[in-house]
Parts: structure tokens; C-alpha cells; sequence
């Protein structure tokens, strides 16, 4: 067997297209196509695509100061797009080498504070001006041209001759009168959808459980610490003062639901102060102390004004009253902060009497009402 | 060799060689010929769809870039890196490594900032994008099921941004993280076992950056890359709609080819898109990470706003009442489930549905591909401005505390006015708009009829002045125009009608001879040069005149 083998396979005959090969090749021999102008071509195989030109305007005549003058705009936009590339390169590759370090220090305001901007912007500069240029080639050096293509509706031949293959398949196939192989299949689909999307059941984890929801690292004897670790004692904070405190425990600093505001009232709210219905024992002398987290979407409420006594929270404006068992009294949020007991241990520092005793944070479906 | 040199029409050139062979091989010069000539309408309006692609590949090369460094990962670890106000604090390593990556990287924070604005652009290409196929009745039939999948991917260029800007874990990012935490509780029934499912556990857990990463970088985008595919092949095959104007029909395109007109302004929309992102990231700064410090729970900066496209939901957050419904059982559906998920998820329902909604109103099934001008539907337009307008109000209220304290208002009064201008203003931005599109509808048929206001003032014999008017076609015997509206613009000044002569080219100086382009003129038989002769200018075309074409200003000049 050589490389030239001109056996057709097993069936012999010469080995030509069949009938069904045809297209435009039949109406055009190549010695037409031979004979024809590049823009015969070019109209001619836009014809066949349904695409029709209607109207050309040609750019400008070559040689005129027109042509010349776009010629040596479009050069000078690709040129200093080059330039720019090129200043880029060289500043973010010298940057250190032979021109000043890039990296930034605080207090430097020189080269390294312009390194990014300046690389940004010729980066940027390069990119803007090749798309001016070849916008501007387009525009200005491109013969204009209108062209008109045909929109085809949907062919009747095709739906009829497709269906026909469908639906003859379809018939073939039996699947409508052999029920015990539809219903067999609908079975195994079923199952196989549920055993592909299983492994999701690994992400399910029970909210309930542990109730990690309602609990914060809070409990009795608990101390309140500030977000150094510190102690707090009774007369550590001025009167109308707020202080953030978290439980002295491992990672109570960061814990997500475990920051309390620890507030000193002043002697004139401590007058007005009304605690919720049952909660009048929280506190301690003049100080109360609210969880931080806004009872809304969980921010930390964290912006006291201590002349009005409200606590607002700066993500959606909830305000919250301190003298009011920090009752909402504006904005989104629906539930005053819940209260933390407080007292003093042995040693004259704050700690907590147990943990919260409602939910901190947002609202949940199922989380208890008190 | 011999052969192929003989054989008529045969490539003479390497390059043509090369093709040719090529062709044999893959049998594609039929596909690109096609692809060449096919047309594609040109109005700057169909721009914006591809500069939402083309940010999105910008997204996804100076993503990949930062991919090499980002470390998507909350253990714990002290910053050891060169920014000197943070060393020795503790963060979580996705802080640290963008912390890096912005300050120890070469080049690092050019790209993160250029990934952050082709972001915005990307969301604000698609925004713009859909206004413009709402607006123009593009996603009529047959074009609904690419409406929706335009849709979906908006929704989906949110959750990427949500899920990119949550990364950092800085403290901005860790605050919306906790909002999102917030608002998966509020869900009813399932909110804490959904919460549970994607924070593995109760806030903040250390696994949801990890997640968010995947999220970010490999299942949306991938989503959104399948159906970017999709929205073109149907657009592709569909065909573009065009503006109705002179040779536009429901059954043509007329434009320019893809080759070589079509591509050049693409390819070079391309770089310009990019150009825009990189300069806006070498010297617009955003989201300063190393400013906003690590997140804590426990800490929060004022003015704590996300990124603009998620500013409605802020807004609509901070302007719905504290409406707990406390059912009985102790069960509770938090106020915040209104705002976030039913808010949100009726605005992307109707949207997507939209066509199937106006097509059951309007009770018109055809298949249309000319565009309306959103005049000529005012039902639609007054809609569409009342959703805008309920929208601004949201996004507003987005950052009511900041107008509050930057024009010294009350951030109580900021969210009343939000209140109340949310239901408001709607309806009075609908009345608004749908008169607007009557006014500007009859001004069309005004100047067709009376034609064109010359600015020429005419004193009649007995004394009275009218304002000659130029008709745009033929008239009747009462001076009234007998062209009808066909749907595209109306020419309203003389100079669209070639009352004046083009100008002469040049910026400094004329780069042309104005005396040639006055010949040239002359010879395409328009504008006023060439109908010096024959120009007819009737009279107002009020029909108290009982009109009169013959006489109306023919032979004066408008100085007599």
C-alpha cells in the first residue's frame, strides 16, 4: 500500500462527490471565479449570505492632503500608545532598579506614592489610544459602506422535514406503548437526580442543636473585659460613658455575638431610666450593660449620643434608647437590645450573672420570644 | 506544485498558500464568509451589551491575576507586611494576603483597583444595557428568552460582586458579610438551616470566605460564561434589531458587515474599555483596604456603604419599618425578610417576566425587529420611569446618612422623606413621563404636517406675520404635510434637512477647499446649495390661512 492509494474502499467505483455536494461551486467553475474582480468576489459571496451593499463611500482619494493628514493623525495616536506602553514598562520594571523603589511607605510622598498612579494611567493611556486609532482608522481611512442583509423567517421545509425525523424516531422508538420502559426510565431518573445532588447534604447542619443561636460565650462569673484583655472595676468609666467589653475568655474578643456595650448612666438618666417589665434588675448601681449587636442585621450599634441617651446603628439608622431598656425608638430595627445582667465579683471587677437571657442579634423564624 | 500553480484561481501568495491550505484542512472559508458579511445595525446605543463583555473579560484576566496571590483563607495570623500602621495585628490570612497583594506586590494594587472598577463598569454596562432594550421594545418577540437571560446574568454579576467585595475581610467587607448573615436568618422556616448550609455554622464560622472564593472565581463566572455564550448565539441567530429610518424593514438589517467596518470599532471598543478600567485603577483609588483596618464583629466605621449596584437593598433595608410579624407558636418573620429577600426577588421576577406581562396586556404576539422610540409607547415608558424612579429613591436612601451629615439634614427626616417618596414619587414620575411622550408625540405630527419653523418671519399685504414653514414631502392643497409618522426621528431644524451647508472639515484650519466642497455639494443635489432654485417655503400651514402652497414665500428672500 503507497501513499497514493486510489482505491475507494470496499465498494469500488471512482471515488467522486456525490450528486448531493452541488452549492454555488456547480453555478461558479473556477475559471469564473478566476476571471471575476476582487470586489465582483466580495459583492458576489455577499449576495449569496442575502447581504446586499447599497452604498459606498469610498475613503478618502489617495494622495490627497485629506488621506495624508488622517494617515498622519492615526500614526501619531498608534505612536504614542507605543510610547506610553513602553513608559509603562519601563517604569514598573526600573521602579527599584535604576529609579526609586516602588513600595510604599506611610510617610513617603514621593516616586512610590506615584508608582501605581503612573503606571495606571499610561497602562491605561496605551489601551485608550489604540481604540482611538483604530476607531479613528475606521472613521477616517475605511471606505463607508451601507449594506442591507435579509432577515429569514422560519422555513416551513425545515420544521416539516425535522419534525418528520423526530417524530418518525419517536414512533420507532416504541416509548409509548412500551409503558414499562418510560416508567422504569422516570424511576431511574428521579433516582439518579436525587443521588447526583446527595453529596450536598454535607453542608446541613442543624441550627438547633447546641443552640449556638441563642448562647454567647457569656456566664456567670464571666468577666468583663475590654478588647485588651483588661478588667473593668466600677469607677473605672466617667458617668455617660459607653466602653465595648467582651467575655474574658479565649477568643471572646472576637467572638461574633458576644460584644456588649458596658454604659455608666448618668445621674439624670438614671432618674428617668425605665428598664423593660422584669428586667430592673440588670444592671449594677449605674451601670447597664446592652449587647452590641443591632437586633436588626446585626451590626454593632456603636454611635452613642449620651445628651439624647440613643445608640444608633450606622448601617441602617436603627436608634436605640439606653434609658428605655434600649427599646427601639427609630429606624428598621424591632426589638429593644437585649440586656446583659451584671454584678461585681469578689474582687471588685465587673462580671456577668449568666448568659443573655434572650438571643442576641437579628431575628430568626424560631427564636424564643421572652 | 505544478499543479496547484495551473489550477485557476489558485493562491499565488505565502499567505494565500497558507489559507488554502488551511481551507482543505477545516473546510471554513463558507463559515467565514458568512461571518464576514454578516450586518450588524450601527447606532452607539447597541454599544453598551459589549462593553459589559468586554469588562467581563478584563474581569477575568486581571481576576486571574490576583487569584495568584489572594489567599482565601480566615486563620488567624499577625501582619508582618510592609504597610507599618497594621504590623503585628492580628487578621485573618484573606486580609493579610490583599494586604500583601496591595503593598508587596508589584503592581498589585494597580491590579486590584482596575479588577475593582472593571467590576462597576461591568454592572453599570449591564444596567445601562437593559434600559436600552426596555426602553426600545427590543425584547419583544422573538427576543423574550434572551431578555430573561440577560436578567438572570445581572442578578448573577451581583452575587459575583457581592461575593468579590466580601473577600478582603476587611471591616467593610466583614459588615455587609454580616448583613448577608442577617438577611439568610430572616428567611421564614428555613433562614437559620439556609444560614447554616452556606456559613457552615453560626456567624461567622471560619469557612464562608473560603466558599465566597469558589463562588467568586470559579461557579458564577462559569454560569455567567455559559450564558454570555448563549445570549450570543441567539442574538447571532436572531439578528440585531434595528431603529426604523429610511430602507429599514421588520424583514433587513441594514449597517455594516462584521469585516472589516463592524470589527475595527469593536476591537477598538475593546481597548478602550480596557484603557478606561486601567486608568481608572492606576489613579482613581478604591476600597482602601488598609484603611478600613481587620474585621471585627464588635467594630463598624460610619458611612459603611457597599458597592453602588447593592445600594437599593441598603436603602430599601434602612426605609422599612420595624414590622416583626410575631406569629403564634413563637414564631417570628423578621422585618428584614420584606426589604432584602421579597423586595429583591419581586423587582428580578417582574423584570424577567416583563415581556411575557406586556405582551398579555398589550395582547400584541408579532414578531418584531424595529425597535420604538419610547415616545411612541408611552405606557411603557411612564412604567419603566416609575420603576427608576422607586429605584433612585432606594438607592438615595442607600446613603441617607451621609446627605444627612454632608447638608446637615435630620438622618430621621432623610428616612421619612424616603418613606414617603418611595410611594410618592412613582406614580408622579409616571403622569410625568407619559405626558412628556404625548408632547413629544404630537410636536412630530405638528411638524409633519406644518413642516419645519424657518425661524422666517413673512409680513402678509393685509399686515399680518407668519413664520414660514418648510415642509418635509409633498402637501396637500391646504398646505398640510402628507407624510405619516413611520416611527423614526423627525427632523425638527433646518440643518437635518440640508438647510445649511456641511462644515468644512479641520480643527485648527480648514483641511479642505470650502469652494470644492460647495461644488460637491451642488453635485449630490443637497442642502441649500443645490435647491437654491427650486425651494418652495409655504406659509405657517395654520389652516385659518386656508393654506397657501403657491404663493407661500416662493420668490421672496427671507431679508425683502
Amino acid at each position: 500500500m503507497n501513499t497514493h492509494d486510489t482505491r475507494p474502499g470496499s465498494t469500488g467505483g471512482a471515488d467522486t462527490p456525490g450528486p448531493l455536494h452541488g452549492g454555488p461551486d456547480e453555478d461558479y467553475t473556477p475559471e469564473q471565479l478566476a476571471a471575476m474582480s476582487l470586489d465582483e468576489l466580495d459583492r458576489l459571496g455577499a449576495r449569496y449570505d442575502g447581504v446586499e451593499i447599497m452604498h459606498v463611500e469610498p475613503g478618502p482619494e489617495p494622495g490627497s492632503p485629506l488621506e495624508k493628514r488622517a494617515v498622519r493623525q492615526i500614526g501619531t495616536v498608534f505612536t504614542l500608545a507605543g510610547l506610553c506602553a513602553f513608559a509603562s514598562v519601563v517604569i514598573y520594571a526600573g521602579s527599584g532598579w535604576f529609579l526609586p523603589t516602588w513600595q510604599w511607605s506611610v510617610s513617603e510622598s514621593g516616586w512610590s506614592a506615584i508608582f501605581t498612579p503612573l503606571v495606571g494611567a499610561l497602562f491605561g493611556a496605551a489601551m485608550i489610544l489604540v481604540g482611538v486609532g483604530l476607531v479613528l482608522y475606521t472613521k477616517k481611512l475605511l471606505p463607508h459602506e451601507t449594506a442591507v442583509q435579509d432577515k429569514h423567517d422560519a422555513s416551513a421545509f425545515d420544521r416539516a422535514t425535522a419534525g418528520a425525523t423526530l417524530v418518525r424516531t419517536a414512533h420507532n422508538s416504541g416509548l409509548a406503548r412500551r409503558k414499562l420502559i418510560t416508567r422504569s426510565l422516570a424511576f431511574m431518573g428521579g433516582g439518579l437526580g436525587l443521588m447526583l445532588i446527595m453529596p450536598l447534604g454535607g453542608l446541613i447542619k442543624n441550627p438547633n442543636t447546641g443552640d449556638p443561636l441563642g448562647t454567647t460565650p457569656w456566664k456567670q462569673g464571666v468577666r468583663l473585659t475590654r478588647l485588651d484583655g483588661s478588667p473593668i472595676r466600677p469607677g473605672d468609666q466617667e458617668p455617660g460613658s459607653l466602653e465595648t467589653v467582651f467575655p474574658a475568655v479565649p477568643g471572646g474578643n472576637r467572638a461574633a455575638n458576644a460584644a456588649t456595650m458596658l454604659i455608666r448612666l448618668r445621674p439624670e438618666q438614671v432618674a428617668a431610666n425605665r428598664p423593660r417589665p422584669g428586667q430592673g434588675n440588670l444592671g449594677y448601681g449605674d451601670y447597664v450593660a446592652y449587647s452590641k449587636i443591632c437586633t436588626h442585621a446585626g451590626c454593632p450599634v456603636s454611635l452613642y449620643e449620651q445628651e439624647t441617651s440613643r445608640i444608633l446603628c450606622p448601617c441602617h439608622q436603627s436608634q436605640f434608647d439606653v434609658t428605655q431598656g434600649a427599646k427601639p425608638v427609630f429606624g428598621p430595627a424591632s426589638r429593644p437590645l437585649p440586656q446583659l445582667p451584671i454584678t461585681v465579683d469578689a474582687s471588685g471587677y465587673f462580671v456577668a450573672r449568666s448568659d443573655y437571657l434572650e438571643a442576641v442579634g437579628p431575628t430568626y423564624w424560631n427564636r424564643r420570644r421572652i | 506544485m505544478a499543479r496547484t500553480a495551473t489550477a485557476p484561481g489558485a493562491p499565488t501568495t505565502k499567505l494565500g498558500t497558507t489559507a488554502a491550505e488551511l481551507d482543505d484542512r477545516l473546510v471554513i472559508s463558507g463559515w467565514l464568509r458568512r461571518t464576514m458579511n454578516k450586518v450588524y445595525p450601527d447606532h452607539w446605543s447597541f454599544l453598551l451589551g459589549e462593553i459589559a463583555l468586554y469588562s467581563f473579560i478584563v474581569l477575568l484576566l486581571s481576576g486571574t491575576y490576583l487569584t495568584l496571590f489572594f489567599d482565601a483563607s480566615m486563620r488567624e495570623v499577625a501582619y508582618a507586611g510592609s504597610y507599618a500602621p497594621l504590623r503585628g495585628v492580628e487578621m485573618s490570612a484573606a486580609y493579610d494576603s490583599a494586604l500583601r497583594l496591595s503593598f508587596d506586590v508589584r503592581g498589585g494594587l494597580f491590579m486590584r483597583q482596575l479588577h475593582h472598577w472593571a467590576a462597576l463598569l461591568f454592572v453599570s454596562s449591564i444596567v445601562v444595557h437593559l434600559l436600552r432594550i426596555f426602553f426600545t421594545g427590543a425584547f419583544r418577540r422573538p427576543r423574550e428568552t434572551n431578555w430573561t437571560i440577560g436578567v438572570v446574568m445581572l442578578v448573577l454579576a451581583l452575587l459575583m460582586g457581592v461575593t468579590g467585595y466580601s473577600l478582603p475581610d476587611d471591616l467593610l467587607s466583614g459588615t455587609g458579610l454580616r448583613i448577608i448573615s442577617a438577611i439568610l436568618l430572616s428567611i421564614p422556616v428555613v433562614g437559620t438551616w439556609v444560614h447554616f448550609a452556606i456559613f457552615n455554622g453560626p456567624y461567622v464560622g471560619e469557612s464562608i470566605i473560603g466558599r465566597f472564593y469558589i463562588a467568586h472565581v470559579l461557579l458564577i463566572p462559569a454560569i455567567l460564561l455559559a450564558l454570555i455564550a448563549l445570549h450570543l448565539i441567539i442574538l447571532v441567530k436572531q439578528k440585531h434589531t434595528q431603529f426604523p429610518g429610511p430602507g429599514r424593514t421588520e424583514h433587513n438589517v441594514v449597517g455594516n458587515r462584521l469585516f472589516p467596518t463592524f470589527a475595527a470599532k469593536a476591537t477598538g471598543l475593546v481597548f478602550l474599555v480596557f484603557g478606561v478600567s486601567a486608568a481608572l485603577g492606576g489613579l482613581v483609588q478604591i476600597n482602601p483596604i488598609w484603611l478600613w483596618g481587620p474585621y471585627n464583629p464588635a467594630q463598624v466605621s460610619s458611612a459603611s456603604q457597599p458597592d453602588w449596584y447593592i445600594g437599593f437593598l441598603d436603602g430599601s433595608t434602612r426605609l422599612f419599618p420595624a414590622w416583626d410579624m410575631n406569629l403564634p407558636g413563637n414564631y417570628t418573620i423578621p422585618a428584614l425578610f420584606w426589604p432584602t429577600v421579597v423586595i429583591a426577588g419581586a423587582m428580578f421576577t417582574v423584570l424577567a417576566l416583563y415581556p411575557v406581562i406586556e405582551r398579555k396586556l398589550t395582547g400584541d404576539t408579532a414578531s418584531h425587529h424595529l425597535l420604538q422610540r419610547p415616545r411612541d409607547v408611552p405606557v411603557r415608558t411612564a412604567l419603566g420611569a416609575m420603576a427608576l424612579t422607586f429605584y433612585t429613591v432606594l438607592w438615595i436612601s442607600g446613603g441617607n446618612d451621609v446627605i444627612a451629615l454632608k447638608f446637615d439634614i435630620s438622618l430621621n427626616a432623610m428616612t421619612w422623606v424616603g418613606r414617603i417618596g418611595m410611594i410618592v414619587l412613582p406614580p408622579i414620575a409616571y403622569v410625568i413621563a407619559y405626558r412628556i411622550c404625548l408632547g413629544l408625540q404630537q410636536h412630530d405630527r405638528e411638524v409633519l404636517e406644518h413642516g419645519i419653523e424657518t425661524g422666517v418671519i413673512r409680513r402678509l399685504p393685509n399686515g399680518e406675520f407668519i413664520e414660514v414653514h418648510q415642509p418635509l414631502g409633498p402637501v396637500d392643497e391646504h398646505g398640510h404635510g402628507e407624510l405619516a409618522y413611520g416611527g423614526a426621528p423627525v427632523p425638527k431644524k433646518m440643518n437635518q434637512i440640508g438647510g445649511a451647508r456641511r462644515a468644512i472639515r479641520g480643527f485648527f484650519s480648514p483641511t479642505e477647499n470650502p469652494a470644492q466642497v460647495e461644488l460637491e455639494q451642488r453635485a449630490e443635489d443637497r442642502g441649500l446649495a443645490a435647491a437654491e432654485g427650486d425651494r418652495e417655503l409655504t406659509s405657517s400651514g395654520r389652516p385659518s390661512e386656508g393654506g397657501r402652497p403657491s404663493d407661500g414665500g416662493r420668490p421672496q428672500e427671507p431679508r425683502d
